[in-house]
């Protein structure tokens, strides 16, 4: 049994990161057409450098992604503490429809936003891409903030109160630290949400201003160079140091209250 | 050091009454229990005195201020809860200071008082420690300290000794009956274990379905219940139906049995508690007993102590309570005679 585990654990792992490592070899071999033997080579890095669309369309992703986390985990915080702590008219409706997005095809969402952009008059470029990806990311923030919400008991903040604490310093000084590492996992999550969009991005870019994935797309209809490999590795090996220090630096529910 | 009234307080939940029309005073310095069933709105009235619900009438007075306007934190009140409720993010010496610094109190003053408070509940040197690497009893103590050191005007305890397990209750609750008795703070410990609240209180109120039955010391309130209820929850009651007759009561087989106290007037329906513990097994009778035949239907056996289960002629079910000290054990089947004292034997209310 541990055998098969094991086989199974070694199978998993291969197949999730042999296509990685090639991508990322690939980036370093001096074939243009990818061809054997590998010899090294720095030169797609050096190409990279002078490729001004990819770099740009890399930099506007990383913008976006990074403004889309920081709006989308505000507004998504304080949903998930309104939907947890407090209760209004409408909540049930509100949490119900919350969700669906996530499940709902975004080639489908994007299609519904460049027909509402267009015909509101909100058009396309940074600010339609941008309202996108926090829409799209915000029901993500509200289930990782809210499932963090549910390990931490509601008696805490009360006992913040008998000793003296108003329900506003009592969240701040006792609910609040203990949803952080919620709230940095949800924030890591709309960035990957933002980085990685496709559909929708490509719908609501314009020609002059683009991301990421769409540039690759549409370079990749032109003809494919490792310059393409060398980017990605780029941008792989940042969101893995960034997921790295989260994990180093807060351990999910290592602080909420567990007996 | 102060007493806490609470006056009409009465409160709906949609269309379901928590609690209905309370008035009782705690006196300064006493430990009153509130003891009830779960839903009797023992937990609500606690929780009305603290501050966290609001009476839907009715007012509730600390000291000689009306606080029923005042939020949980203008009333200077010390809580415990049923689940500890420290902070997990904060060590014990934080927790324990979180209270004076809302109060102003900050840096080596804070410090120093919180120690002073963790040296009460015996946990000096734990204050550099976070609440998980603590035990449950020691998180507890850690709970008392923190709501004591605020100096609050009175202290209320949900359940807190519930989550414990038997040893270590006992031990927490000499504990709690020390400090409170040496603080000499009114407190009000809202309670389901009918052992602890005879134990720890200078008097029970005894809860059911939103109004207080009855309230009293222990001894009161064990010895003389006013209600079947109250006779019921607190302790182990055999209950005997009859009618008055002549300043005693019949019962529907015949017996003539006599109570203390005012029973009603001829004729009416009444219903006497007799505790199991004050019926005995007799060979011969006396003039002043009350007494009654009955078959043992089962034994229990439970090392120190006795019970056993018994049935009359007329098919009143009884409980005895024996001490297990001659050696003598019923038997089942057996047919015996039970008598007891017309002085434990108390008509209450249905």
């Amino acid at each position: 049994m541990t055998y098969l585990g094991r086989a199974y654990l070694f199978a998993m792992l291969f197949f999730l990161y042999t296509p990685i490592v090639v991508m990322m070899a690939m980036g370093f071999n001096e074939s243009s057409l990818y061809e054997m033997p590998f010899s090294f080579s720095t030169k797609w890095y050096e190409a990279l450098y002078q490729n001004t669309p990819l770099l740009t369309s890399g930099m506007n992703s990383i913008i976006i992604a990074i403004i889309t986390a920081v709006i989308a985990t505000s507004l998504g915080t304080m949903a998930a503490v309104a939907l947890e702590r407090r209760t209004f008219r409408g909540k049930s409706l509100l949490q119900l429809l919350l969700l669906p997005p996530i499940a709902i095809p975004w080639l489908i969402t994007g299609t519904a936003m460049l027909v509402f952009f267009y015909w509101s008059g909100i058009g396309r470029g940074m600010h339609a891409l941008l309202i996108g990806h926090v829409a799209l990311a915000i029901p993500y923030v509200v289930l990782v903030v809210g499932t963090g919400f549910k390990t931490i008991r509601a008696d805490l903040e009360e006992a913040a109160m008998s000793l003296g604490s108003t329900p506003v310093h009592a969240f701040f000084a006792v609910t609040l630290p203990l949803l952080y590492p919620s709230i940095i996992g949800a924030a890591l999550f709309a960035f990957a949400v933002s980085l990685d969009q496709f559909v929708i991005s490509y719908f609501l870019a314009t020609p002059g201003y683009t991301t990421l994935p769409v540039q690759i797309y549409s370079a990749i209809r032109k003809g494919f160079t490792p310059e393409i490999n060398a980017i990605s590795t780029l941008l792989l090996l940042g969101s893995m140091g960034a997921i790295l220090i989260f994990a180093r630096f807060a351990k999910p529910g290592d602080v909420s209250d567990k007996r | 050091m102060t007493n806490v009234k609470v006056n009409s307080v009465a409160k709906t939940y949609g269309s379901v009454p928590v609690l209905r029309d309370i008035t009782t005073e705690f006196p300064e310095g006493s430990f009153t229990s509130l003891l009830g069933p779960s839903g009797s709105g023992k937990t609500t009235l606690l929780r009305i005195v603290a501050g966290f619900i609001k009476p839907d009438e009715g007012i509730v007075m600390i000291g000689n201020s009306d606080v029923t306007e005042v939020p949980v934190w203008g009333r200077n009140i010390g809580m415990m809860f049923q689940s500890y409720a420290l902070f997990p993010h904060m060590t014990v010496e934080q927790n324990v200071a979180f209270g004076l610094e809302r109060r102003g109190i900050k840096g080596v003053e804070a410090k120093k008082q919180a120690n002073q408070a963790l040296e009460m509940v015996h946990l000096p040197d734990f204050g550099k420690r976070y609440p998980k690497q603590l035990s449950g009893g020691q998180q507890q103590r850690v709970a008392l300290a923190r709501a004591m050191v605020i100096k609050p005007s009175v202290l209320l305890l949900d359940e807190p000794l519930s989550a414990l397990d038997r040893r270590l209750r006992q031990e927490m609750q000499v504990e709690l009956l020390r400090i409170q008795r040496e603080s000499g703070l009114t407190t009000i410990f809202v309670t389901h274990d009918q052992e602890e609240a005879l134990t720890l209180s200078d008097k029970i109120a005894i809860l059911d379905k939103g109004r207080i039955v009855q309230i009293g010391e222990p001894g009161e309130v064990y010895e003389k219940p006013l209600t079947r209820f109250a006779a019921e929850f607190l302790g182990d009651s055999n209950f005997l139906k009859g009618k008055v007759e002549g300043g005693a009561v019949r019962l529907a087989d015949g017996t003539v049995v006599r109570a203390s106290g005012a029973l009603p007037a001829d004729g009416a329906d009444v219903t006497l508690a007799v505790r199991p513990e004050k019926m005995s097994v007799v060979s011969s009778l006396e003039e002043a007993s009350n007494s009654i035949r009955a078959r043992i239907t089962t034994v229990i056996y439970a090392g120190q102590a006795l019970s056993y289960l018994l049935v009359t002629p007329g098919g009143l079910q009884l409980k005895l309570f024996a001490q297990n000290k001659d050696g003598r054990v019923l038997s089942e089947g057996e047919v015996v005679t039970l008598a007891w004292s017309p002085e434990h034997t108390i008509a209450v209310a249905e």
